[in-house]
């Protein structure tokens, strides 16, 4: 197991090595110098001794070449630069707000795991039947819907109009700030879920092993116990790795319109204000954490399947 | 005369065809099989030998349905019998063991447990002693190690020990029948050879009576006392295995017979060409014009 | 070839997309930009109104119409894009190996590790919004599945014995790959080209929604969500109506992509009980 993990993680090294490379390609080698589309889409036209200044303080005027060395060597150190607009360190602006992201995230996956996966189960014990129909009805639809509407109605219903919860915000952590939020982001995945969920145990109920336990006299409860739930975890695991690493890029759109003070909305607002370095680091950061979600769910899925370590 | 253990009478097996025909797969099957009795149930796919197997393990799955007949279990008709009790015979008096070693155990638990799961269900052992069991019916199979064998996964296995494995499961409870279908047709020709012979001996040292299924006529041979021969959904010949390799009755056993490979044949007359069964059941389309579903589809995905 | 309620609803929604995107310089009642009127702002649906008017009294129904063409355009556009990149690495990727494939391969692993509103976004950053931004992001963005099915695809066709028969006839590599190869694919690359209008049209009303994709005052779904926000409690229809265009277009296209898939590929389908 021990082998296993550190294989897949050295696997992973590459990819990364390979994204902060493009990271720095895409936004160095496009025309202009950030300091110039910093001011750009200003009001006033940018001051040249301001733009030369700039330019001085962040080094970009430099070469290519040695711009990437320091790039490079900043990386190495996890300095991931220095705002332009704010002057912070933008490993502390990420590190201020990833807390906020994970929350939000880990909430909406909890959301989604806990309506979606016995929604999925059940529709795929009971196929044909009234809430397999409305389970599958339900789950293209979630998978179609714009979940920031959603959201919206979400917080016109419940905010607005009811006044139950927060319309916004972070409330310094609270619950109720919270389950707007996610239960927006969750929508999504809790769809993906759902139908994964069903294809999967639909699969495994078709499986011969399933016609052996019948054999062997069992009800259908400890079939479904003993044999399908295991072999059917292996997909839902493999889904729930897949949709919480893209669920934090789901997030950046949430958590604008929520107002939620994660690193999606800092990605967001940098990009607004074309924040360069900023823009780079949470890129790098939201990449990093996609990677090593899917590192743990291969590691989780090798526990659970005693084949995968073998291959 | 004692009372046969398994009576099938005129058993008919229907699949829907469209809304409102159904298209017949058993047309009136009878048979019995006497206690500790080995019989052989031989015939090419789709000719109905495997759905009369799980029709009685009761294991058919829509939209196959028994559509007349019965099925006497030391006098009980099956057929009647409520889901409860029926599930009280499965795997503790009527156990089966079928034809893909590979995919009929569970990848995901060891095979000491799959084992130990009869002792639970059937015997009302805790986990702890059943797994003890278990251990104790894969020495039984002749497994070697077998208490580091219970705790392999399938994948571990050869398809021989796989097969194995699943003896053992289905032995475990001391059934009064065994179904094989197709039990040794995946595995390498001289795994079969072991594996036939531990059924045999197995069989034979328990009483256990055994309805063999195969395609394979020189497999039947070897293992049971009693042989029918089904054709698109019947029973077309029935006999002592003896007598019906010596005096083969319908032409389509003939063909089966001729379609075998037999040592010695060649000195005969110099070389035996094989019979090709097509060739001499020519009208074989006509008894199956309605075909909606291909049979080797219902014996392949419907369990 | 069976197709199900499924894809004929699908159908129907996205017929009605493009119908409503060809035809809205005609059969809009209003002008989406121009006329904007502050004495008619927020004003619920009516008669003249269907869908009532925004905060610049501008007729939600009549942009509605006109944000079909954004998101046809986008959805179209970006798809054909992707399709091209992904068939023209997969295929060749598969069909040489060696050095290429693995570098294919490489790329694509790359692709598939960046969440892809978070590539559309990084790309917007750096070439500003605008409609052809957006059609150069989301086309860049989901090319990697594509990619992966050409590759597969070809891989299991080079064996195939009409493909080697064209080999030994001389055939030239690309002559092979796009008569004997492509057309053959063409089924699985239709179905993920079908689903991922769905997921393009999502992610230009993200992008415009945040204010990076169609800037105002031109009529996206997305864009129109920005402003209905602000007046959510006065004008909740100016919310309600294009969120809902872009969920029925989008799943027009996912039932379209899934009864596609279904059957083109009986495997796929989930046995009947």
């Amino acid at each position: 197991m021990l082998r296993f993990t550190l294989r897949r993680i050295l696997q992973v090294a590459p990819t990364v090595v390979v994204v902060a490379l493009l990271i720095f390609v895409i936004f160095s080698v496009v025309p202009g110098t950030f300091a110039v589309s910093l001011f750009a889409d200003g009001k006033r036209a940018a001051d040249p001794q301001l733009i030369a200044r700039l330019n001085e303080e962040f080094g970009l005027n430099k070469p290519l070449m040695e711009r990437f060395a320091t790039y490079v060597t900043d990386l190495a150190r996890f300095d991931l630069g220095t705002s332009f607009r704010t002057r912070q360190p933008v490993v502390d602006l990420i590190n201020d707000r990833m807390g906020a992201s994970l929350q939000l995230s880990v909430a909406a996956m909890v959301f989604a795991i806990v309506v979606g996966v016995p929604f999925g189960f059940l529709a795929a014990l009971r196929p044909g039947s009234m809430l397999d129909t409305t389970t599958m009805i339900g789950a293209i639809s979630g998978l179609s819907l714009p979940d920031f509407w959603f959201g919206l109605l979400l917080m016109y219903l419940f905010a607005l109009q009811l006044n139950w919860l927060p319309s916004f915000g972070y409330g310094d952590g609270s619950l109720q700030n919270l389950i707007l939020p996610a239960v927006t982001l969750g929508v999504t995945p809790l769809a993906l879920l759902a139908r994964t969920t069903r294809a999967g145990v639909l699969d495994v109920l078709n499986a011969d092993f399933i016609r052996t336990a019948h054999s062997k006299g069992m009800s259908e409860a400890k079939v479904v116990r003993w044999h399908v739930a295991r072999n059917a975890l292996v997909l839902i695991v493999t889904t729930v790795g897949l949709q919480f690493g893209s669920l934090i890029g789901q997030a950046v759109v949430i958590e604008k319109l929520f107002a939620w003070p994660g690193i999606g909305s800092l990605l967001v607002d940098s990009v607004a204000i074309r924040d360069i370095p900023v823009v780079q680091g949470t890129i790098l950061v939201i990449v990093l954490w996609f990677l090593i979600i899917n590192t743990a769910v291969d590691l989780v899925y090798a526990a659970i399947d005693p084949r995968i370590k073998q291959e | 005369m004692t009372m046969p253990l398994l009576d099938i009478r005129d058993l008919r097996l229907s699949v829907p065809l469209g809304r409102f025909a159904l298209h017949p797969l058993l047309k009136g099957v009878s048979f019995q099989i006497m206690p500790g009795e080995a019989y052989g149930l031989v015939g090419e796919s789709g000719s109905g030998k495997s759905v009369t197997s799980l029709a009685v393990m009761g294991l058919l799955k829509k939209p196959l349905a028994v559509t007349g007949g019965q099925i006497l279990f030391k006098g009980q008709n099956l057929l009647a019998l409520p889901m409860r009790e029926m599930r009280r015979l499965r795997g503790n008096r009527i156990a089966m063991i079928f034809q893909e070693p590979m995919t009929a155990l569970n990848p995901l638990s060891t095979v000491g447990r799959q084992i130990a799961e009869m002792f639970v269900l059937h015997q009302g052992k805790s986990w702890g002693e059943a797994e003890k069991l278990a251990v104790e019916s894969l020495g039984n199979v002749r497994v070697p190690n077998p208490d580091r064998r219970a705790k392999n996964y399938p994948h571990q296995m050869s398809g021989g020990l796989r097969q194995r494995v699943m003896i053992a499961m289905a032995l475990a409870c001391g059934p009064d029948l065994l179904i094989a279908d197709e039990p040794t047709t995946a595995l390498d020709v001289t795994v079969q050879a072991e594996v036939l012979r531990l059924i045999k001996e197995l069989c034979a040292a328990r009483g256990t009576a055994v309805l063999f299924i195969s395609h394979d006529l020189g497999v039947i041979a070897s293992i049971c006392q009693r042989v029918g021969v089904m054709y698109s959904g019947c029973l077309v010949e029935e006999n002592e295995t003896r007598a019906l390799f010596d005096s083969p009755r319908h032409e389509y056993t003939r063909g089966l017979l001729g379609a075998l490979p037999r040592l010695g044949s060649r000195s005969e007359q110099g070389r035996q060409r094989l019979v090709d069964i097509d060739s001499i059941i020519a009208d074989r389309s006509k008894l199956t014009e309605s075909r909606f579903i291909t049979p080797r589809e219902l014996e392949g995905s419907q369990p | 070839m069976r197709l199900g309620f499924n894809f004929w609803l699908g159908a129907t929604l996205t017929a009605l997309v493009i119908f409503a995107g060809v035809l809205a310089h005609w059969i809009a009642p209003f002008d989406p930009v121009l006329d904007a009127d502050l004495m008619n702002s927020e004003l619920p649906p009516d008669a003249t109104f269907w869908f009532g008017t925004d905060g610049q009294g501008r007729d939600v129904y009549t942009r509605i119409l006109y944000g079909a063409q954004i998101s046809l355009t986008v959805g179209i556009v970006s798809q054909v894009i992707n399709s091209i990149i992904g068939v023209t690495l997969g295929m060749t990727a598969g069909y040489w190996g060696g050095w290429w494939d693995d570098l294919v391969n490489g790329l694509t692993n790359v692709m598939l590790a960046i969440p892809s509103l978070i590539f559309a976004l990084a790309v917007m950053a750096v070439i500003g919004p605008g409609l052809p931004s957006l059609l150069i992001a989301l086309g860049l963005t989901n090319w990697s599945w594509t990619c992966r099915i050409a590759r597969s695809s070809t891989l299991s066709l080079k064996s195939q014995g009409y493909v080697q028969a064209a080999q030994t006839l001389g055939y030239g590599d690309l002559r092979i790959m796009f008569t004997q190869i492509l057309p053959n694919m063409m089924g699985p690359i239709l179905v993920m080209a079908t689903l991922g209008m769905g997921s393009a049209v999502l992610s230009e009303a993200a992008l415009s929604f945040l204010g990076l994709g169609i800037q105002p005052p031109f009529p996206s779904w997305g864009s129109m969500l920005t402003d209905a926000r602000q007046l959510i409690q006065l004008a909740p229809w100016a919310a309600l109506f294009p969120g809902l265009a872009i969920f029925l277009s989008v799943l027009g296209f996912n039932l379209l992509g899934d009864g596609l898939r279904d059957s083109l590929d009986p495997h796929m389908r989930t046995r009947k009980p």
